[in-house]
């Protein structure tokens, strides 16, 4: 077990991405670095297009780093020299969710193990009830297809369906970004047991500034264009987190801290969005 | 947040060399090109070597020396260019002249739609070219009964097509006008008539190519005249040529047809990409 | 029953019978020559259900049946080949950029030609008139398969396929597991427009071509003069092939069963 804590160190160094359409040159990551603790939780907060996905997209193996390398665990993952390969040591949970809808829950929660071939159907479907169970009674929903369960109870299988597979990194690129105040305040209370259940690495992507606070213990504030970490700022906040932490002192005096850099980046790429608009 | 793979195809999984480099340094599809010249060498040398049903057939080049040396030149084969063009345009221009209405009224009167849409749904699953001998009873000349058989291939498209999108307007819309104080005519004109422009674009793109389908049909069995008819007539007097030419001008015709349709709608619909 | 259903199936017999009014009054009455060239619905449907037939063909005698099995045959034989061949060649289209730009090629080039244009070739280049009859009849199939195979595979989200890659599926999980599912929905709308093409081409390639069959028994009826045998063979192509697209349906809707029942929830 503690072996299993200790993996999953993620390391971010100098990571560079210029995507190049029709000799258009677009900067969407530069000198991008970070080191993440095996077992952290770590938001990254930022406007939209501001190179969090291409981050994302690296790390999960979509896409080529143009320049810089990130490493999990001392071995490199992407850099520019690297061929992209995806793989369960770090699953990612899509911004609209990518449950498959012809599979029920459960056969999309053992897909995993099953085509890895390190667990056979039978132990697979075991861990798969008992995983779902845990994570707030999703079991008693097994055979059901993803387009009969709400919003909400697809995007918790999704979290299952990733953490079946033991990932050292879990990526969450803006889960909850379609749902309305009350279902994203109970999807965190979720995704905060989840985590303390299963203390993996989580990068949770998002551009809610309070979102963020609330559910991590590190937070970076990315640039717009080029993509970069512009600030770093460690939450003390005690665990479990609850509710009335969103007005404690602590948690207002984080939000001050930064508040006005996130929406100064949110207003460059506003106004980048209405000059490329134009 | 913009998706920069999002463009990929499924699965980009080709090495970038050879034919893809090309293809990008050109913007011609190489693999394209050569696939056609295989096409047309294959079927040269299946006619040379006699090879199965080959023996009765004419070669690309010996076609295109025909082409070159009587037809492109003869008055009778761009005749029947015409008379077949003049068929697809009635008919398909007809049917849209009755469909579009049509399919406008069943979408919006529940009344009628429900008295007229059983019936049409239960002629519309007959071939259109089922219809040549009634309509050749019905009608005065032959010219008659394949423009109207030309009309039916195009107008259950049509029909069809207009009422489904239709009844697809968003019902918001309509409170919206409606509570901004807009009469019938004007929520016809704004909303309605916008909202199945897609719909009756999907049905004239359908509708052009199954006219081409059913006048060549139509001439085969009953024309006096028309590519259809040449292909035909080629075949019966064993001139195979023929054959060949008069498919290969068919598909040009068809082609060209649905090119121009497509060029119409994009400059009815600017919205639409 | 709802009083709403009551009241559309009051309807649609009532659209029933007033079209069937107006038919046979416009050939009975109208004092138009057209019109009365035309068969009537009486005697087209006292022809049809008559134990002994003026012209032959009724639903009591053998020789309508072996239309009907000719038909269906050809048009069976012409679709499963054209699924056979067409949904492995869109799939393929769609997974390989390759093979995509060699087939769209070759498809753009020969798909322009009506199907029916090519039935006096088909019939120089291939043993027999019924073999160029299917002939024709599979090609239109094919290209609506394909073409429409291809178009649900490009429609696929490519999350799913970063999904399942993450869950670690190789190229040929990647295939039995997102792509096949994921374009089924759009491969069984292919299946439905090439079931109403196939018939669309096998009535008038057996019009052309054949020596029985549906599409025969039309032109050979008008030939004789045995106008209501025309409307008998016409409606029965209807008939035909209004079943084979609801056969098509209630297998895919089998087939798709997680798209029932959605709460409109997932995207």
């Amino acid at each position: 077990m503690n072996d299993v804590l200790h993996q999953g160190a993620l390391s971010i160094r100098q990571a560079g991405k210029i995507y190049d359409p029709a000799g258009a040159a677009v900067v969407a990551l530069e000198d991008c670095s970070a080191e993440i603790r095996a077992g952290e939780f770590v938001a990254i907060v930022g406007p939209s297009g501001c190179g969090k996905s291409t981050l994302l997209n690296a790390i999960a193996g979509f896409d080529r780093l143009t320049s810089g390398e990130i490493l999990l665990d001392g071995v490199t993952l992407a850099s520019p020299g690297t061929e992209p390969r995806p793989g369960p040591q770090r699953v990612v949970v899509f911004q609209h969710g990518a449950l498959f809808p012809w599979m029920t829950v459960l056969e999309n929660v053992i897909y995993g193990p099953t085509r890895q071939r390190v667990l056979g159907a039978d132990a697979a479907r075991a861990k798969a009830l008992d995983m779902l169970r845990r994570c707030g009674g999703l079991d008693t929903a097994g055979q059901r297809y993803p387009g009969q369960l709400s919003s909400g109870m697809q995007r918790r299988v999704e979290i299952v369906r990733a953490l079946m597979n033991e990932p050292k990194v879990l990526l969450l690129d803006e889960p909850f970004r379609a749902m309305d105040t009350v279902s994203k305040s109970a999807m965190h209370r979720h995704l905060l047991d989840i985590h303390a259940l299963y203390p993996k690495t989580v990068l949770f992507i998002t551009h809610d500034l309070e979102e963020a606070l609330f559910l991590a213990d590190t937070v970076y504030v990315m640039t717009t264009r080029p993509g970069r970490m512009k600030t770093m700022l460690r939450v003390n906040l005690a665990r479990p987190r609850t509710l009335d932490m969103l007005v404690s002192h602590e948690y207002l005096e984080l939000k001050r801290q930064v508040v006005a850099g996130v929406h100064e980046e949110a207003q460059k790429a506003f106004e980048r969005g209405e000059r490329e608009l134009a | 947040m913009a998706d920069a793979t999002a463009g990929q195809t499924v699965t980009a999984c080709n090495a970038p060399g050879g034919f893809s480099r090309l293809a990008r340094l050109t913007g011609v599809n190489w693999r394209g090109a050569l696939a056609v010249v295989a096409f047309v060498l294959g079927w040269e040398l299946l006619v040379r070597f006699k090879a199965l049903g080959f023996a009765a057939v004419p070669g690309p080049l010996e076609s295109l020396t025909a082409f070159w040396a009587t037809y492109a030149s003869k008055a009778s084969y761009w005749e029947s260019w015409f008379a077949s063009f003049r068929r697809v345009v009635a008919g398909f221009v007809l049917a849209q002249l009755l469909g579009i209405p049509l399919g406008l009224f069943l979408g919006t009167r529940e009344r009628l739609r429900e008295l007229m849409f059983p019936v049409l749904e239960l002629m519309r699953p007959i071939p259109p070219i089922a219809w040549v001998p009634l309509s050749i009873l019905f009608w005065p000349t032959h010219e008659l009964s394949i423009i109207f058989i030309t009309f039916i291939g195009a107008f259950f498209i049509i029909v069809i097509n207009v009422h489904d999108g239709v009844r697809t307007i968003k019902q918001e819309h309509l409170w919206l006008a409606r509570s901004l104080g807009a009469g019938e005519a004007m929520i016809f004109r704004r909303i309605v008539l916008p909202s199945v422009l897609p719909a009756i674009s999907v049905g004239m793109t359908l509708g052009i190519a199954v006219t081409w389908n059913v006048v060549i049909a139509a001439e085969m069995i009953a024309g006096d005249n028309g590519l259809g008819r040449l292909t035909w007539e080629g075949y019966v007097s064993h001139t195979s040529t023929v054959v060949i030419i008069g498919m290969v001008s068919i598909g040009f015709a068809g082609y060209l047809s649905s090119a121009l349709v497509s060029w119409l709608l994009h400059k009815l619909t600017p919205w639409r990409a | 029953m709802t009083p709403l259903q009551t009241r559309k199936l009051w309807r649609m017999g009532a659209g029933y019978l007033i079209a069937f009014t107006l038919w046979y009054l416009s050939v009975k009455w109208l004092p138009l020559a057209a019109f009365a060239r035309l068969p009537d619905p009486v005697t087209v449907l006292k022809e049809w259900f008559a134990p002994e037939p003026a012209y032959g063909i009724s639903i009591f005698t053998g020789a309508y049946y072996k239309h009907i099995i000719a038909s269906t045959l050809r048009a069976f034989a012409a679709f499963i080949l054209a699924v056979a061949l067409g949904v492995p060649a869109g799939i393929l289209m769609g997974w390989s950029s390759t093979f995509h730009d060699y087939a769209a090629a070759l498809i753009g080039l020969l798909r322009p030609i009506p199907p029916l244009a090519w039935v006096p070739l088909a019939i120089l280049l291939l043993p027999a008139a019924e073999v160029a009859v299917v002939y024709v009849t599979f090609l239109v199939a094919f290209f609506a398969t394909t073409l429409n195979t291809l178009v649900g595979v490009k429609a696929i989200d490519p999350d799913y396929l970063r999904a399942a890659r993450c869950l670690g599926a190789n190229r040929r999980d990647l295939l039995r597991d997102i792509i096949v599912p994921g374009a089924l929905p759009q491969i069984f709308t292919g299946l439905q427009i090439a079931m109403g093409a196939a018939w669309f081409s096998l009535a008038a390639g057996e019009m052309i071509a054949a020596q029985y069959g549906l599409g025969f028994l039309i032109m050979d009826a008008y030939n004789l003069i045995q106008y209501p045998t025309i409307v008998i063979a016409m409606v029965t192509l209807g008939i035909l092939g209004f079943l084979s697209s609801a056969g098509i349906r209630l297998l895919g809707d089998r087939l798709m069963r997680w798209r029932s029942g959605a709460m409109g929830l997932h995207r």
